[in-house]
């Protein structure tokens, strides 16, 4: 039997982390920024099926880059966390810290496992508070480790440069549409320095919206109301005009509607 | 609930070791449901009192829950394993929702209910039966329908009007008598709260109206438009209509003889 070439842990860790970050790299890049409501998601996603965002629970939202299988994989054991929490205790007991710290552990453990190999994704984990100041961002990169993010994030290939464009033009209180422009001008920005344009067609945006009045706060934003958030410009432009939204991924809680479906805080009511 | 049942099988109704029975168990009970549909919907109704034996052990229960969007579970039965079936099926739905990215089928939830409801078999031997109603807008069929259960999990679909619970069967006389095919979604709130009273005229475990407390029945409409509960103001006004007319006639409407 022939010895094995020792490697020293060190250049294995780092041969892991280059590995799973070209792996992410290669995927497109997503952009999670704070505004006045809530928090929204914009990423480039060419497919209307296989969504890069989706809904955890009420008020937490999930972003991913890298390998489909393996965030999607990550994602449906995110929901069954969250889900199971809330069944055990209550609706309120489920937070993003909590959920972040088991994606940590699960990432944590496959990165340093050396049987498998490591995961190519990158993660984002959201919850939208009831106040701006309660709002709370943590991305999860392929190594395990939390960053605790305020304002903005960017992950994916070109992260590195889409957050320092954000990071000087991002301020708080920003309108939907205003928030929703610099995301898409970041994302338009090729690594070299040159723009493209990106049709609405090819983007996908989601929200988690404070004011919206059921439980669950997560929404697609689609359709007309995209290419109107889009056209519109910068300050003037309402979050609340009357919509043509899909719900969430199909609608309002279970819990959540006592209250009944009112037109007044707007959003979603046709 | 595969996944529970794995995991934490503690935490499924019906999967509990139970005491050997020793005499009638006495756990608070709710009452009358009733479902009627309507030309692009369905209204689904509640009384509010739950009794223990001849007590009543609760004057403002609420007994008809939205199941997610689309549906809505009424319960009769034993109230704390009612309350907590429905709460596991509401997760049922917005966890499949989650997960799978779409809604199930309003036959999908309707099965799926019938299996819970017969996981509580041993239970319901015991005397602490679960039977809801399960009434919903179906979007594929673009209409209301509604479902009723036997303990054993039996399903069976209702055409027209259906009620479940104690006083159901003064409530489904009561409907026969006035429902008709083409009632529109304001006729059809009144019809539930006339079954209702009727229910709770004749059965001393379904409650009618209580003005001076201002308690009145639960009722919810689901349409294409989702779930929607009457708030107090919109049911003690029909609450209030249908009691100012029997103020008059205390039996209610008549209906042709012939």
């Amino acid at each position: 039997m022939s010895t094995p070439f020792y490697v020293s842990p060190q250049q294995a860790m780092a041969d892991r982390a280059e590995y799973a970050r070209k792996g992410i790299a290669r995927g497109r890049s997503l952009v999670v920024l704070q505004y006045a409501d809530g928090i929204v998601f914009v990423g480039e996603n060419p497919s209307r099926a296989l969504h890069k965002f989706s809904e955890i629970y009420d008020r937490i939202g999930f972003a991913a880059a890298g390998k489909y299988n393996e965030y999607e994989n990550l994602r449906i054991g995110g929901v069954r966390y969250a889900d199971l929490r809330g069944y055990t205790y209550d609706r309120d007991d489920v937070t993003a810290r909590g959920l972040a710290n088991v994606y940590a552990q699960t990432l944590g453990t496959i990165f340093s496992s050396a049987a498998e190999k490591p995961y190519e994704v990158e993660l984002v984990v959201a919850e939208v508070g009831a106040e701006p100041e309660g709002d709370q961002i943590y991305r999860l990169p392929h190594d395990g480790s939390i960053v605790d993010e305020h304002g903005s994030v960017a992950v994916g290939g070109n992260a590195e440069q889409i957050s320092t464009f954000l990071d000087q033009r991002h301020r708080d209180g920003m309108t939907l549409a205003e928030a929703l422009k610099l995301a898409v001008q970041a994302l338009s920005r090729d690594p070299n320095g040159s723009e493209r344009e990106i049709p609405a067609e090819r983007l996908e945006v989601a929200v988690l919206d404070r004011t919206r009045p059921q439980q669950r706060k997560f929404k697609r934003i689609v359709g007309r109301q995209l290419a109107r958030l889009l056209e519109a410009d910068g300050g003037s432009a309402p979050t609340d005009a009357p919509s043509d939204t899909e719900e969430g991924e199909g609608g309002e809680s279970a819990a959540a509607t006592d209250a009944p479906k009112s037109t007044d805080s707007g959003g979603d009511v046709e | 609930m595969d996944f529970l049942s794995d995991h934490l099988p503690g935490m499924l109704p019906g999967n509990r070791n139970l005491p050997p029975l020793q005499g009638a168990v006495e756990a608070p009970h709710g009452t009358t449901i009733v479902a009627a549909t309507f030309d692009g919907g369905v209204v689904l109704a509640g009384d509010r009192r739950a009794t223990m034996g001849n007590v009543i052990a609760q004057r403002d229960i609420e007994k008809v829950f939205p199941a997610d969007e689309y549906s809505a579970v009424g319960i009769a039965g034993t109230a704390g394993l009612a309350v907590e079936m429905v709460k596991l099926f509401q997760l049922e739905l917005e966890h499949f929702e989650k997960v799978e990215g779409a809604q199930l089928s309003l036959e999908g939830k309707a099965n799926r209910l019938s299996t819970m409801i017969r996981s509580n078999l041993a239970m319901a031997m015991q005397g602490l039966a679960v039977v809801p109603l399960f009434a919903g807008f179906d979007i594929d069929r673009e209409k209301g329908r509604i479902f009723s259960y036997d303990v054993t999990g039996g399903r069976s679909e209702e055409h027209g009007y259906a009620a479940t619970g104690s006083g159901s069967v003064f409530a489904r006389s009561s409907m026969k008598k006035l429902y008709r095919q083409d009632l529109t979604e304001q006729e059809a709130l009144t019809l539930v709260v006339q079954a209702l009273y009727d229910a709770a005229d004749d059965d001393s475990a379904t409650g009618g109206p209580d003005v001076a407390r201002r308690i009145y029945p639960i009722v919810t409409v689901i349409t294409d438009e989702g779930f929607r509960k009457l708030d107090e103001a919109e049911s003690s006004e029909i609450a209030r209509s249908v009691l100012e007319r029997r103020l008059e006639q205390p039996d209610g409407p008549r209906a042709a003889l012939l």
